[in-house]
């Protein structure tokens, strides 16, 4: 009896809970951040509450909308995708969110917009990924702030490949292996160089031993390690071990600002790739500072590559609701596709057929940090300056 | 495995109590349960979630509760179940009332296939071949082009259906609920007309003395095979439904995780029980939701959670709570 | 095949060969405490982070590597202890689920308890300076920390063997294993002798986490992977059996290493489907005795 009683009390208390929050609402304008804060990449994900925290903070210190402030519900979607399509549903449904921001790996990305798009909500995604682009994933209700991987492998792809290079890739057998596998292999193409080899290797891999030798065995000029976070700086270190870094150059799509920071100067020493966002942006661009000076009032150190994004896509977000007047879903959808904004590292806007955010890419290469800044660790080699060339056609992407 | 063993003193001048109404007519009592959960939990993507994963659960129970055989590779069938119906409709624009009996069908062949190949071993490894398979499972999944691999399968579509005429908007969460809520409360009806049949005796007897079993007639091979067969069947729906719940079908859910996560449901309610499953989802789920929303760091709560479970509550939650009230 | 292929094989051979000592080790633990307590240890792979992260921590006040390199496992050991005395000992005779189910919340809470001290990112490890650098083996450069690794997994065994086959303990741990009530009644106190095992289990694993770190780096997360592939082994060898361990092990490694080569996709699913296989055939394991399970 007891054990009944006590669970019945258990029940009404959880659904008590319920109602409860549900009387809490005062209409603010909310915003849904699922975010990976458990698993590999909590503390990218930390990074990116941080920053959206801070553009919802510039928000409401400037009046908000009308006396309208916006609110951040953050959810942690444990990089699984099940778990983000649950979270994405439960904002919508019982939050009542008005517009959802986030998810940091391709698959999340995707099963949150394929709930938005159904139920016609806003979603920005802040990760990288080539199919939310494309016209099978995309809807009116989606939109990229973040770099895809064509973007990426283009930039870094011109800035290193020359006619004649012998290039290898290690690719990590997944979507954003395969996405930047491909994107390389076609500016190769295009440049004249020889694709030598690829290898392919199961994501998640702590032991690259395996597939070092058969690299190595190719005698490539450069390196491309197509994969991502630990993997990436997994492999790099093993690589260098192997003795690989003397005799090819080491590139890698994407220079992690935290995968960097975990593996030490050291493993990276000397590796090219691109980034959205590096600090040292501030000295180009006057809003990049104004990231960094907000960023380091709170925080210690300066604002990651991930996280910036996160604040971008919150304050651009926000930037069009002003515009619009309203959070009506519509109207901000077209204030969005109308926007020119510059919000931290220059001008930046959404490319109407896919809503991708056309930006300027980043070359960077990893160096080690003088002692007196332990933040410096990279080198802006080049900036790619914001460029539909760099983008897959709208054709290409399926659209009429 | 656990046996439970009841002294039960039929008193014949007492009326029935509620409790024992409620246990004669469980069906009844769990389909009402399940009725009244939207309005009990905090929102009501958890309650579909959790009806959604107390039928795997349930379906995996008849595996693991009834018949004793702890199966790591039930995931294969939820998994199955999900990418027949989501590749039937996000790929075919097959109606939901096809899509969902074609992934019940091939979730059921899938286990006559794994079943065959896992049955003739025991304990333990029949845990590991059942794992092995299921992860070849994954592996098949992730490499047909259809299942969209890393990425998913997205556009499991179901956002209307018609009923008798009607317009029934399914992304309505509470109508959402209600639709998953009348397979559910089928399947309960009869894994319930199962278990109280003959060959449900059979299962339970095969699970207390496997040898008598045999040496009373019964073929011991052939009812295991068989209640595989039907376990994959109720998780394979489950799948179905998960892929319509969330629209996308996660390759994770092919993951040993996945079918790591159904035996501590089970465990955590009570295997062996009719309703323990349900329970067990209901408090893994609930207790996961609430945490990950109050802080990053619920795992280590869930963890500990668990093992207060664990070490105090041997024959699972509700089935704690069936011994407590038969004492009294 | 000209020489440059069969060089490049030789390579991968040895590479498997050093893959494979990792997973012996941790299959070795994983063996022995199911041989001699039915218990499967689903914190085994958290026991391996533990054993990373404890070296990374002693290093810090005793930056000598080989003094961390004895101390690890030791500390792993005493983990282990508390961990049996006081969570897996009260399951004894709850049949085989629940001990299986307690280590798998103990796995959780573990991973978690690691992020809190040391946070969610990794941490870098580097090689100690004296095994850095790569020999010249006759299939081409190999490098010396994985011959390390490979030495120092076969010291390990041979210590294991000699104390299992030589040592009266070993004879009681034997004995433990073929008939636990036996032993009580021949007057031996066999929950210490279950300690004892379920330690030695989890300090090897430590040591598995502490080798791999120079590796690898270290993260919370890294237990997770060699658990599932630890769990193969120990199955493919014969759950309880050492030599199926050793033999499981170094077969998984190599197979792994050759599937990279050939079909690379299917590396990882490799040992699943050696799993299946040898359980389809051999459903003990391959050195395994029928009727040490559940």
């Amino acid at each position: 009896m007891k054990t009944t009683k006590m669970w019945t009390f258990v029940l009404c208390l959880a659904s008590a809970f319920g109602v409860s929050s549900a009387l809490a609402q005062t209409d603010p304008i909310r915003i849904g951040l699922p975010v990976p804060l458990t698993g590999p990449y909590g503390a990218e994900a930390k990074d990116q509450v941080r920053n959206a925290e801070l553009a919802v903070k510039e928000f409401n210190e400037a009046g908000g909308l009308n006396g309208r402030l916006a609110e951040l519900l953050v959810r942690d979607d444990k990089l699984n995708p099940g778990e983000a399509a649950n979270r994405a549903l439960d904002l919508i449904d019982k939050d009542k969110v008005n517009f959802i921001v986030g998810g940091l790996s391709a698959s999340t990305q995707l099963s949150t917009n394929n709930v938005t798009k159904q139920r016609k909500v806003i979603y920005i995604s802040i990760s990288q990924s080539d199919a939310i682009n494309e016209a099978a994933d995309m809807s009116r209700y989606t939109f990229h702030e973040a770099l895809n991987p064509h973007m990426t492998t283009q930039a870094v792809g011109r800035h290193v490949f020359k006619k004649g290079m012998r290039i290898a890739f290690l690719t990590s057998d997944y979507a954003y292996g395969h996405e930047m596998a491909r994107g390389f292999t076609r500016v190769a193409e295009e440049v004249g160089a020889e694709i030598v080899g690829e290898i392919r290797h199961p994501l998640g891999t702590s032991d690259y031993s395996v597939f070092l030798p058969r690299l190595a065995a190719m005698r490539p000029d450069v390196l491309v390690f197509n994969n991502f976070g630990r993997d990436n700086h997994v492999s790099i270190q093993q690589a260098g071990q192997f003795g690989l870094k003397d005799k090819m150059q080491f590139v890698t799509p994407v220079l992690l600002y935290t995968a960097r920071q975990a593996a030490g100067a050291e493993a990276y020493e000397g590796v090219l790739g691109a980034s959205s966002y590096y600090w040292e942006l501030q000295s180009q661009f006057d809003t990049a500072k104004n990231l960094n000076d907000m960023y380091k009032k709170e925080y210690d150190g300066y604002p990651s590559d991930y996280g910036a994004l996160a604040y971008g896509a919150v304050k651009s977000l926000l930037m069009a609701v002003k515009e619009a007047g309203t959070t009506d879903t519509e109207k901000v959808v077209d204030a969005l596709e109308s926007l020119k904004y510059d919000t931290y590292k220059g001008p930046e806007y959404y490319r109407k057929c896919d809503h991708q955010a056309v930006q300027s890419v980043l070359i960077i290469e990893s160096k080690k940090a003088p002692a007196d800044n332990p933040d410096d660790i990279f080198r802006i080699v080049d900036v790619v300056a914001p460029t539909e060339d760099i983008l897959r056609s709208c054709e290409e992407l399926g659209f009429k | 495995m656990n046996t439970q063993t009841r002294t039960m003193t039929i008193d014949q001048s007492k009326a029935p109590s509620i409790l024992e109404t409620i246990r004669r007519h469980r069906v009844l009592a769990t389909i009402v349960f399940l009725a009244a959960l939207p309005w009990l939990t905090p929102n009501y993507s958890v309650a579909s979630h959790i009806l959604i994963f107390g039928l795997y659960a349930l379906g995996y129970n008849l595996i693991f509760g009834y018949m004793g055989m702890l199966s790591f590779g039930h995931s294969a069938f939820l998994g199955v179940g999900a990418y027949a119906a989501g590749i039937l409709i996000a790929q075919h624009s097959v109606t939901w009332w096809l899509a969902i009996p074609a992934a019940i069908i091939i979730s059921a062949l899938a286990a006559l296939a794994i079943g065959a190949l896992a049955i003739r071993t025991r304990g333990i490894y029949f845990a590991m071949v059942t794992l092995a398979l299921s992860q070849c499972v994954y592996f098949i999944i992730y490499q047909m082009p259809a299942s969209g691999g890393e990425n998913g399968l997205r556009g499991v579509n179901v956002s209307e259906i018609n009923l008798f005429g009607l317009n029934i908007d399914v992304l309505n969460p509470i109508n959402k609920y209600y639709f998953f809520f009348c397979f559910v409360a089928l399947a309960l009806w009869i894994i319930s007309r199962i278990l109280a049949s003959p060959f449900g005796h059979a299962i339970r007897a095969i699970r207390e003395n496997e040898t008598r079993t045999r040496a009373c007639g019964f073929n011991v091979e052939n009812t295991k095979l068989i209640t595989f067969v039907l376990s994959g069947a109720f998780c394979g729906l489950a799948g179905a439904l998960y892929g319509i719940n969330l629209s996308s079908v996660a390759i994770e859910t092919l993951h040993y995780e996945t079918s790591g996560l159904v035996v501590m449901i089970c465990l955590l309610g009570g295997m062996g029980t009719f309703f323990g499953p349900i329970v067990g989802a209901l408090l893994f789920l609930l207790i996961q939701d609430v945490f990950s929303l109050w802080t990053e760091h619920w795992q280590l709560y869930v963890g500990a959670i668990f093992i207060f479970f664990v070490l105090f509550f041997p024959k699972g939650v509700w089935g704690t709570i069936l011994e407590k009230l038969h004492v009294n | 095949m000209d020489a440059f292929m069969l060089q490049l094989l030789g390579l991968q051979l040895f590479t498997g060969l050093a893959l494979g000592a990792i997973y012996v080790l941790m299959a070795v633990g994983l063996s022995l405490i199911f041989g001699m307590l039915t218990v499967v240890n689903f914190a085994h792979g958290a026991f391996f982070m533990v054993g990373a992260y404890v070296g990374y921590f002693l290093y810090q006040y005793f930056p000598n590597f080989w003094v961390c390199l004895i101390a690890v496992p030791l500390l792993t050991g005493v983990v282990g202890i508390v961990v049996e005395r006081y969570l897996v000992r009260p399951l004894y005779g709850r049949g085989i689920d629940y001990p299986l189910l307690l280590t798998f919340g103990l796995g959780y809470v573990m991973v978690e308890v690691v992020r809190i001290i040391f946070g969610k990112q990794g941490l870098p490890v580097g090689t100690p300076d004296a095994l850095q650098g790569a020999v010249n083996l006759f299939v081409g450069p190999f490098p010396l920390y994985r011959l390390f690794v490979i030495a120092v997994t076969v010291l390990v065994l041979l210590a294991l063997w000699l104390f299992i086959e030589r040592t009266s303990f070993g004879l009681i741990i034997r004995a433990g294993a073929r008939d636990p009530m036996i032993v009580r009644v021949l007057g031996v106190d066999i929950s210490r002798i279950w300690l004892i095992v379920f330690a030695i289990g989890t300090g090897i694993a430590g040591l598995a986490g502490y080798l791999s770190a120079p590796l690898q780096g270290i993260a919370p997360e890294m237990g997770t992977n060699v658990l599932i592939v630890a769990f193969v082994v120990t199955v493919v060898g014969g759950m309880g059996s050492l030599s199926g361990a050793i033999v499981a092990g170094l077969l998984v490694g190599i197979v792994e290493s050759m599937a990279a080569f050939l079909y690379p996709e299917a590396a990882k699913v490799s040992m699943f489907i050696i799993m299946a296989l040898v359980l389809l055939i051999r459903p003990m394991g391959l050195f395994g005795r029928a009727g040490l399970m559940s």
